[in-house]
């Protein structure tokens, strides 16, 4: 009841028109930067964070704007994504797999469609949940050292097979790519650098714009001119906008699923939109994939990582609101600019700033709803980008993938890289490697890296540390379960020819 | 007619995009046209009281900053379009000590317009530092943001070829001081009890930090050892992704001691989760450290001043140099910065022009001694 109160004190304040109209220009703002390449929440914020200081805005208002362009972005990520193949962060790599396929397959109406209604509830799901656990939930991020760290990791690299396809040992390969391209710059340790060639500009590592961009949409031009001759126009049908009530009912629970994982990784500061993306596309492919179409325009593949990713943005306001640790660059800045309000994030902030978090969550609410509304009509205009002539199309898309790798670190030498890596997609991608599975490799690559070098420094190098406490022993089984889960479930269901295939497999890697 | 149509909104869009695509770092183009619009119009009004309250204050400074300001101008330099670059992602102190100092400076009539800020992150300084040495080197309108992880990283040649000599060093306008901070719950209630665990077994305590071996957070604990006559190899050191997630494995009980910053420790001090045993300062800090002691009072020569200020490039005229030494000093005596100083959490050390190079150096050739004592360099 008492939160009923609080929500209600909340909504006072999240439905003042001026509010309103805040959390109108965040999700907008947001859409718009999350669908431009290599442009994010965090620039968006950081240029309005001198502009709110100057109009004196208070701060819910300004946090309100803030989240609205923290969880607009996650959603504009996906259109560029889904119509073009190019994701503009890691987090929309998985969208950009199955809505692109969609796209290939004239269904992009329905993929931006169902990723508007995915957002929304992943975001309106997550709200729920952060407002009902907030600091119940930042305990349990606080309970997640290095082991626990490692074996979330491992866990995340046991889903991993599933996104291999038929060739497990590509996937594989693909997936060490990934890692080893995680080892570049400097050894976050010792800060000794390592495959840097005497690089100034490697010793941060490869930035995962560049290498996302350079493998997605470069390989996707490069593509494109191999066909030049053959058809003009890149996409002709439109087909459909809207999904059907049994799209949406087959995506339902799917949706719900993608949600929970979001948020629970989102919590965790340092892991963020990307791990519970991939997490929750390959969870889904594990468990409601029986007929192979994962990968092939699967609408709950886009779906997934949709409901993912938004709630894990709402996930990871708990870290920085009840800790005052900011689990991300783009609640870096928001914290920056909160203790430029005078606010502190830590565990006195929801007692100390009622106003702040109850009109923060009741504004996430209003949000969602905002987002839903602005974005769906806004489907059947976007989807028309896809009638604009290939040979206009593919140089533009050039053009704006280079200011876009050139803006992150205003280097031309990031330019080169992209160019490379470019090139480097489109040879694996005719080689039939998985491209996610490289780019996973290099978001987890690090995270695995130091968090078993952390539990090893902690402990003395004692390797039973890492299975001694009950959530790293939890997600162990979890790794285990993601193994052979599929092998159970594929002996009680009748069993079809994919999934014999599939078996077989499953039956390799176990080995 | 419908393709036509949908060519121009394209190319609209495009154009839109590529413009909005150049704003984060560089700031200006697309939002420049509203947004310093509407900020220009903003401090206008607040201008307009700072400037009644700064008379009835302070009449003398503001008074001052009109006269200084021509004399500077007359100094044959006048700030163009000034840049002030970041050298890490937005987020961190640099990216602060850029904004708002940008912010002031222009608020205050030193620059005219906005100060652009680039943020140019890489090798923790080392690449904005190869960019104004090898390609800005006589860029007059030029601040790039500085502190001890500067100074720190020349010292044990993490910039490759570059020195301390490639730039000039204007000055610091505001300081973050090094805290040892424990959870609520630990055994050590003064830092004596910790130096005594210490000196019985150094590898019994578990310290964490927001940087790698051989940073700021990691050469925090090692001074201190050294001065309590402890091995500083002997400690064990575990790096963490910045000083928050430090903090969280504190809290969480997988580190013991986290040796942070006031600004990162404070939220979680406020709540009473941490203990702060001592700050690693010369003076005894007012606010919410009051009653901590320093580690000097408690008997340990340690301290480590997290200042923060500028260099700009090493062929940059005098005359520039003047003008940014003096306004980075009238900057620093305004209303308007103690407040953003407040805000930040940091409080006002400024050192200017020759003091504050004579400084840098010094602490420069400290830490490269102290790194070779720590066998960190060779």
């Amino acid at each position: 009841m008492e939160i009923l109160n609080f929500l209600f004190q909340g909504f006072a304040v999240a439905l003042t028109p001026f509010n309103i109209m805040m959390a109108l220009a965040g999700t907008f703002i947001g859409t718009a930067v999350g669908m431009l390449p290599g442009i994010g929440p965090v620039n968006g914020i950081v240029v309005l964070i001198p502009l709110t200081y100057a109009l004196g805005l208070p701060p819910e208002s300004s946090l309100i704007m803030f989240a609205g362009i923290y969880y607009g972005s996650q959603y504009g990520n996906s259109i560029s994504a889904i119509l073009l193949n190019v994701p503009g962060t890691s987090s929309a790599v998985m969208t950009a797999l199955e809505g692109n396929a969609m796209t290939k397959k004239g269904r992009a109406g329905p993929a931006l469609a169902m990723s508007a209604i995915a957002s929304f509830f992943g975001g309106t799901v997550s709200v729920v949940a952060l407002m009902l656990f907030a600091p119940a939930l930042a305990k349990w991020a606080i309970r997640f050292g290095p082991a626990e760290y490692f074996a979330l990791m491992i866990f995340a690299f046991s889903t991993l097979s599933s996104l291999s396809g038929k060739n497990l040992v590509k996937g594989l390969i693909a997936t060490l790519i990934g890692l080893m391209l995680a080892t570049v710059g400097l050894d976050p340790v010792s800060a000794v650098d390592r495959y840097t060639f005497g690089q100034l500009k490697l010793l941060d590592g490869l930035d995962f714009v560049v290498v996302v961009i350079g493998f997605f949409a470069i390989n996707e031009i490069l593509r494109y001119a191999e066909n030049i001759h053959q058809d003009q126009e890149v996409f002709t049908k439109l087909g459909r906008v809207m999904i059907t009530t049994k799209e949406f009912a087959m995506s339902f629970w799917t949706m719900v699923r993608g949600a929970a994982i979001g948020f629970f990784v989102g919590v965790l500061p340092g892991a963020g939109g990307t791990i519970s993306s991939f997490v929750a596309y390959t969870t889904e492919q594990r468990l409601v994939d029986r007929h192979g179409t994962f990968g092939t325009g699967d609408i709950r593949g886009v779906a997934a990582p949709e409901a993912a990713n938004n709630a894990s943005a709402n996930g990871a306001m708990i870290p920085l609101l009840t800790l005052g640790v900011p689990g991300s660059e783009t609640t870096a800045v928001m914290l920056g600019a909160l203790l430029g309000m005078n606010i502190t994030p830590g565990p006195l902030f929801i007692a100390n700033n009622p106003t702040v978090f109850w009109g923060l969550i009741a504004s996430m609410y209003v949000g969602n709803i905002l987002l839903l509304i602005l974005n769906l009509p806004l489907v059947g205009i976007f989807v028309r980008i896809l009638k604009v002539p290939g040979w206009f199309l593919m140089p533009a898309v050039v053009a704006v993938s280079f200011v876009a790798v050139y803006s992150v670190n205003n280097s031309p030498f990031d330019i080169l890289l992209m160019a490379g890596f470019g090139l480097m997609g489109y040879l694996l991608y005719k080689m039939e490697f998985p491209l996610a599975s490289v780019i996973l490799g290099l978001v987890l690559g690090p995270l695995v890296e130091n968090n078993l070098r952390r539990a090893m420094s902690l402990s003395d190098g004692d390797w039973t540390y890492l299975f001694s406490s009950p959530i790293s022993i939890g997600l162990w089984i979890a790794a285990i379960a993601s193994l052979f889960l599929p092998l159970v479930i594929k002996r009680f269901s009748a069993a079809s020819t994919v999934a014999d295939e599939m078996e077989e497999v499953e039956l390799v890697e176990v080995d | 007619m419908k393709t036509k149509t949908f060519l121009l909104m394209v190319i609209a869009l495009l154009i839109a995009a590529l413009a909005a695509a150049c704003a984060p770092a560089e700031e200006p183009p697309a939002p420049a046209q509203e947004a310093p619009a509407q900020e220009e119009a903003a401090p206008a009004e607040e201008a307009a009281p700072a400037e009644e309250a700064a008379p009835a204050e302070e009449a003398a400074p503001a008074e001052e900053a009109a006269p200084a300001e021509e004399a500077a101008a007359t100094g044959d330099f006048t700030p163009g379009a000034v840049e002030c670059i970041a050298p890490a992602n937005p987020g961190g102190g640099w990216d602060w000590t850029c904004r708002s100092a940008g912010q002031v400076l222009s608020d205050i009539g030193l620059v005219d317009g906005a100060v652009k800020v680039t943020n140019m992150a890489g090798g923790g300084g080392g690449v904005a530092f190869a960019n104004v040495v090898t390609q800005q080197n006589d860029n007059d309108n030029l601040l790039v943001a500085a502190s001890p992880a500067t100074t720190l990283r020349l010292a044990q040649g993490q910039f490759g070829e570059f020195t301390e000599d490639d730039v000039r060093w204007i000055g610091s306008v505001g300081a973050d001081f090094a805290v040892i901070s424990v959870a609520k719950d630990s055994p050590y209630q003064t830092l004596e009890d910790l130096m005594t665990a210490l000196k019985e077994d150094p590898g019994s305590v578990n310290f964490g930090g927001g940087s790698a071996i051989g940073g700021q957070d990691h050469m925090k604990v090692m001074v201190l050892a050294q001065a309590a006559g402890i091995d500083p190899l002997t400690l064990k050191y575990t790096p963490f992704d910045g000083g928050g997630e430090a903090m969280t494995a504190m809290l969480g009980g997988f580190i013991d001691v986290f040796p942070g910053d006031v600004s990162e420790v404070l939220g979680q001090l406020e709540a009473g989760e941490v203990r702060v045993l001592a700050t690693l300062t010369d003076e005894p800090m007012g606010g919410k450290l009051e009653g901590v002691p320093t580690a000097k009072e408690q008997g340990y020569d340690a301290e480590w001043i997290v200042f923060r200020g500028f260099y700009g490039p090493g062929g940059m005229s005098d005359d520039a140099y003047n003008y940014w030494v003096d306004a980075l000093g009238q900057m620093a005596d305004s209303p308007e910065w103690q407040e953003q100083l407040q805000q930040g959490g940091l409080e006002k050390i400024v050192r200017l022009g020759p003091d504050f190079d004579a400084f840098v150096r010094t602490q420069i050739t400290n830490f490269r001694q102290l790194s070779q004592d720590l066998g960190l360099i060779e």
